[in-house]
């Protein structure tokens, strides 16, 4: 499908800070697309540039085909989710909701209000100031001040960062099936990888104001490019080039017949986790790995002596 | 006794002192009678509130509201926008807050002294109107409720200016960015986010401004020409050449009462459940 936003060797710097080197994006309409990576990866300063807030130092914002570097945020059909949400403290939820679509002088404003409540779940607490609302629903007030507009793009600053981890898994959730009700292209800038994996149809790695790759969320997890990517993402115990994650590994008693992929080594701990077990194993080499294994599965003892292998298939090759 | 109580008592012996004794010698000044030189007499009677619902004060009392209540709408007129400059300014916002304050390191009577130099016929103005030719008579600057008007404003508008900047300097900017996300142009994102967010410091500057402009004698006074004749002139005539204390006694009980009681009615408006 043609993309709806497209990002061509887009620049930003600030004075003695180059937030963002260069990077080129093509987000498709109508998918779900994440920006994950560190803090002060550039990743916010590109939603940034995206919405208006800033100006490009070079390269081009195109939004459905059109160069809109010049453009202010209010003559742009984008439309930003923010970390603390930016509710108007002033006004009901109702009265925020209907905030962007009185300065369009939209039609059937009361209609679309109540469906975007709605679409959130938030029918009842229409009159409530932002104040009189739970962290949640304060969420929920800022995406339907937004989708009600129907942006080309809905950019999304973190927007879980301030809900407690219960909310914060079931929001995920929610904001997948939210955007394939709505439709609209959903960019959300992130620095938790399961977030960015859970919902997205696809993610950018971002490192240093480079793009370090784009694909898939399973592409990105099990074909990482760079051992930055791969690490990122999650855990990896690296054995010379060869990245292996600890819910890959297996570790045996007695060693395995294909020598090239079995190292010998000690249990030197194990970590429980709940619902898997964490078993850290001191290679003969000196180095520390860590195999992850389901809880019926690691009945091991700190001493045991223990061979570390793999099935190569998930092995990530990284010189 | 607690430290406590200690550490509050010389504000409490300031405020007996200083506030509370005076504030009963004019409460029962304004119920006696003048004495035949001057002074005070009895009987005590309501006489001196009586004579408050002559048409001559009345009109006094309206007139010295008009002018408060105009001299606060400019003030906030004036102020809001350069509180908004100072407090988004990228830089150098100690200069301009320094400037706001800058008045204050001269006495409010030069200060007023030097409007005169610059508003009277021979004055700076008027001179240099008639130099460039623009003007052949010297415009009536001076001794008008102009003159008044604009003497209030500027010695009470750093009142106003630092309350509001106060409030806009703790406003979200996100919330402005939001604002234009939504797509709010500068000027409603002024009117229907700023202004009503920073309605706190308006509050506060409008009674700072409002409450010494409805009892200001010296403006009037020496820029008014004695033609501007406000219910702060009239106390301090009734205390000097007209020698009626009791009179001057009661219009200032009078004038504190209904501020008073317009404060208490506008503050509990005020503090009605907003955010």
């Amino acid at each position: 499908m043609a993309p709806i936003l497209e990002l061509r060797s887009l620049v930003k710097h600030f004075p003695g800070h180059q937030a963002v080197r260069e990077i080129s994006l093509s987000i498709p309409q109508g998918s779900f697309f994440s920006l994950l990576g560190p803090s002060g990866c550039g990743k916010t300063t590109t939603l940034r540039l995206i919405a208006g807030f800033e100006e490009p130092t070079s390269g081009d914002v195109l939004l459905n085909g059109e160069i809109v570097n010049q453009r202010k945020p209010y003559e742009r059909n984008v439309s930003t989710v923010f970390q603390n949400y930016a509710l108007f403290p002033h006004l009901t939820a109702r009265g925020n909701v209907e905030f962007g679509l009185k300065r369009h002088r939209a039609a059937d404003i009361d209609r679309r209000v109540r469906e975007a409540l709605e679409l959130v779940g938030l029918t009842g607490k229409e009159s409530r100031r932002p104040a009189q609302l739970s962290g949640g629903e304060r969420q929920r007030v800022a995406l339907a001040r937004s989708l009600v507009l129907q942006p080309d793009v809905l950019l999304l600053d973190e927007p879980l960062a301030a809900l407690d981890p219960k909310l914060r898994k079931q929001m995920r959730i929610e904001l997948k099936a939210m955007q394939r009700r709505a439709g609209i292209t959903f960019l959300l800038v992130t620095h938790d990888q399961q977030e960015a994996l859970s919902m997205s149809d696809q993610l950018a790695v971002m490192n240093q104001g480079l793009v370090e790759q784009v694909g898939t969320p399973e592409d990105i997890y099990l074909r990482p490019r760079t051992r930055f990517v791969a690490g990122f993402l999650g855990a990896v115990n690296w054995i010379g080039s060869a990245g292996i994650r600890p819910e890959c590994v297996r570790l045996l008693r007695a060693p395995d017949p294909a020598p090239a992929r079995c190292f010998p080594g000690a249990v030197s701990g194990t970590v429980f986790l709940g619902d898997c077990v964490q078993v850290i194993v001191r290679l003969a080499g000196g180095e520390d790995v860590i195999a992850q294994l389901p809880r019926h599965d690691a009945n091991f003892q700190p001493g045991d002596a223990v061979h570390f292998t793999w099935n190569p298939a998930d092995e990530m090759n990284l010189p | 006794m607690k430290l406590r109580t200690w550490f509050l008592l010389p504000a409490w012996l300031c405020m007996a002192v200083l506030f509370a004794a005076p504030f009963l010698i004019v409460l029962s000044y304004s119920f006696l009678t003048r004495g035949s030189f001057g002074g005070i007499a009895l009987p005590w009677d309501f006489e001196n509130y009586q004579r408050l619902f002559d048409p001559l004060y009345l009109t006094i009392l309206g007139r010295s509201f008009v002018m408060a209540i105009a001299a606060t709408a400019l003030c906030l007129v004036l102020a809001f926008p350069a509180a908004l400059f100072i407090s988004r300014a990228p830089r150098h916002k100690n200069l301009y807050l320094q400037l706001v304050m800058l008045p204050f390191w001269t006495s409010f009577l030069v200060r007023t002294y030097a409007w005169i130099f610059l508003l009277r016929d021979t004055g700076l103005f008027n001179t240099a109107l008639q130099a460039l030719g623009i003007i052949h008579h010297p415009l009536p600057l001076l001794y008008n409720d102009g003159a008044v008007l604009l003497g209030l404003v500027y010695g009470y508008l750093p009142f106003m200016v630092l309350p509001i900047y106060a409030t806009l300097e703790r406003l979200d900017p996100a919330l402005v960015e939001a604002a234009a996300d939504l797509g709010a142009r500068p000027l409603t994102t002024v009117f229907r986010v700023v202004a009503p967010l920073s309605r706190p410091g308006i509050v506060a500057g409008s009674i700072l401004v409002f409450i010494p402009c409805l009892g200001a004698y010296l403006t009037p006074d020496l820029l008014g020409g004695g033609r501007t004749v406000l219910v702060g002139n009239l106390v301090q005539n009734q205390f000097t050449t007209a020698r009626d204390w009791p009179f001057g006694a009661a219009v200032s009980i009078a004038l504190m009462a209904i501020v008073t009681v317009l404060l208490v009615l506008f503050l509990r408006h005020e503090s009605e459940p907003l955010a």
